[in-house]
């Protein structure tokens, strides 16, 4: 099985919140993708005029390149739900749905 | 020197017309300053004018981050300004940093986050052009693209607090709400600049008027109060710097003719050459034709005059000045007279003044005439009608050229206008023409109210005037009450008994 999702990571240097999204970001990842993905995390310090091309304002920020439509997730990636229906993966709250499972 | 003594904050001139004046100087180098103002107060303006003026006047380079505006449309908005935003981007004296909103691509908010990108896209620009001066427009729009109000407090005032370690003179720019109230929409924006300076654009009286209020400097200098500001094509923000003229003029005793042989004896021998005249009488009472002898006047002597007329075209000037055996187009063909005509209403009295200094340097004329000046009244407030008069006779007198200016009484029979109320003090000489009514018919009086520095003659003489102009008379000895508009014949004998009263000096 192939790449399906190209995953451009911003962050800023070696900060907590920037390796608490790199770290939020494999796992939600590996959880739901199982390896269908690649992920290029780029360091503003070291490349601002790539951020600067990207008009990247806050950091982490996350750009789903592929598939379309492109999209911007903000944040440390913390929430995984959110980050999950921003990249248009289905949340673990409709899996349970799916699985039969009920809501309290 | 030792390691208690601290440096002086300095300052960077600027560039803005009359800013510098304000500011003691400019504005703080190395410091932050929020420009705050109401939607249409000219914020963006001020702040690409910052770097513009930097990059003209200076050759500083300069970074604009916009929070609001693409680059795109700045550089197109900008351009009426005369400003090639996009050349001076080739050739890398200016770079923006575009934090405008993206509309194409949803945004989804998903944990914690800073502006660490912004800062370090902002840092490149300035290391990559050597910019030491920088703008950010607008503050308030930040909150508006993000989410987390917390978290873009503290981020403001880590770019401050950055820009600062860069080294950067920076201008901030801030929405405010209302025009006297508070300094900035989310009340976090005054506390991140060390300086603040508002902009306003007040309606009063069915007219705009933009000020500029120079609020806080930390620890230097700056004038208070509002000042009149207007904007212009080809110019930009332009500042009337009024308490900060400086009456520095000096004075000369040469003195020049007024084009009228009487009218100069009656002055002590003719007008101060770096004097302001005012002429004051009702309509019709010969105003008009005293400004083209003082034209005439000039132009025999080779003087360059220049003339703004408020009321008459130039046809009509031409036409009026034939009638008095002038010939105002031969001295325009000879480059001695320029005429500049202009509605009152076309525009404001700011930009009335703007347009009159860049008329006056670029003719470089010996003779300046106004006529009339209480036309602008009609375009103008009380205070901004005030502030028009004080700025032209200040500019005027750095000049050390003659000007003469007219204005016209509200009543046929005397009283005082407007004009006179403001500018009298300013001027060295009032000639006042009033009517005088005798017998049923009506004479003309001519009064040298005031001369500065000058003996002069204290009579009112009646004058007449014809195809070859003015022809000033014999004083009216036999009348009193003229200046009050209630002339009243006295007799000889009550003449003689009251001038053996007073014994006036025979040298007048």
């Amino acid at each position: 099985m192939g790449v399906e999702y190209i995953l451009k990571l911003y962050v800023t240097g070696q900060t907590p919140r920037s390796q608490r999204a790199i770290e939020n970001l494999y796992r939600t990842c590996e959880e739901a993708l199982d390896g269908r993905y690649n992920i290029v995390i780029i360091d503003v310090l070291e490349n601002p005029a790539s951020a600067e091309e990207e008009k990247i304002m806050a950091t982490p920020t996350l750009i789903k390149i592929a598939p379309l439509p492109l999209r911007r997730i903000i944040g440390d990636l913390s929430d995984t739900e959110k980050v999950l229906a921003g990249l248009d993966l289905p949340t673990n709250h409709a899996r349970q749905m799916r699985r039969g499972g009920h809501l309290e | 020197m030792n390691e208690y003594t601290l440096t002086p904050i300095s300052k960077i001139k600027t560039g803005i017309p009359g800013f510098d004046n304000i500011t003691h100087g400019g504005l703080p180098k190395d410091r932050t300053t929020l420009i705050s103002g109401t939607a249409g107060s000219a914020k963006t303006v001020f702040a690409v004018q910052f770097l513009a003026a930097g990059i003209e006047k200076s050759d500083e380079a300069g970074v604009f981050v916009t929070f609001e505006e693409s680059p795109a449309d700045i550089r197109q908005n900008m351009a009426s300004f005369g400003w090639d935003i996009r050349q001076w981007e080739e050739r890398g004296q200016w770079a923006f940093v575009d934090a405008s909103p993206q509309i194409a691509e949803e945004i989804v908010y998903a944990g914690s986050y800073d502006l660490g990108a912004l800062l370090a896209r902002i840092e490149y620009a300035v290391n990559k052009t050597q910019a030491s001066r920088v703008a950010v427009d607008s503050l308030g729009a930040i909150f508006t693209q993000l989410t987390d109000y917390g978290s873009i407090r503290h981020e403001l005032f880590r770019i401050a607090s950055a820009l600062k370690h860069m080294g950067v003179t920076a201008v901030l720019t801030a929405e405010r709400i209302n025009e006297y109230g508070e300094i900035a929409r989310y009340g976090v924006e005054e506390f991140v600049a060390d300086n603040v300076i508002i902009l306003r654009n007040v309606l009063d009286d069915e007219k705009r008027r933009r000020t500029i209020e120079i609020l806080k400097f930390r620890g230097t200098s700056h004038q208070k109060g509002e000042y009149p500001f207007t904007i212009m094509p080809d110019f930009g923000i332009s500042i009337i710097p009024l308490s900060a003229i400086e009456l520095k003029q000096s004075s000369s005793d040469i003195r020049i003719t007024s084009g009228n042989e009487k009218l100069d004896d009656m002055c002590g021998g003719g007008f101060f050459r770096d004097s302001i005249i005012l002429v004051s009488g009702a309509t019709g009472t010969g105003k008009t034709l005293m400004v083209t002898e003082f034209i005439a006047g000039g132009a025999v002597k080779g003087e360059r005059c220049l003339l703004f007329a408020f009321e008459e075209s130039r046809e009509q000037l031409f036409r009026n000045a034939t009638g008095w055996g002038v010939d105002f187009r031969r001295m325009e063909e000879e480059g001695l007279l320029k005429l500049v005509c202009r509605y009152p209403e076309v525009a404001g009295p700011e930009d009335h003044l703007i347009n009159m200094k860049a008329e006056i340097e670029r003719f470089a004329p010996n003779r300046i005439a106004v006529d009339s000046l209480s036309a602008l009244e009609r375009v103008a407030t009380v205070k901004g009608f005030r502030e028009f008069v004080i700025g032209l006779t200040s500019f005027i007198k750095h000049q050390e050229t003659a000007g003469l200016f007219t204005a016209t009484t509200p009543s046929i029979m005397g009283g005082t206008s407007v004009t006179e109320a403001h500018i009298s003090t300013v001027t060295d000489s009032i000639i006042m023409l009033h009517y005088v009514e005798m017998y049923g018919e009506m004479r003309r009086g001519l009064t040298v109210l005031k001369m500065r520095g000058s003996m002069h003659d204290k009579n009112i003489r009646e004058f007449s005037i014809d195809g070859r102009g003015m022809h000033i008379g014999k004083a009216f000895n036999n009348v009193t009450g003229i200046l009050v508009g209630n002339p009243t014949y006295i007799s000889q004998s009550e003449i003689e008994r009251v001038s053996n009263l007073f014994q006036d000096d025979p040298g007048v």
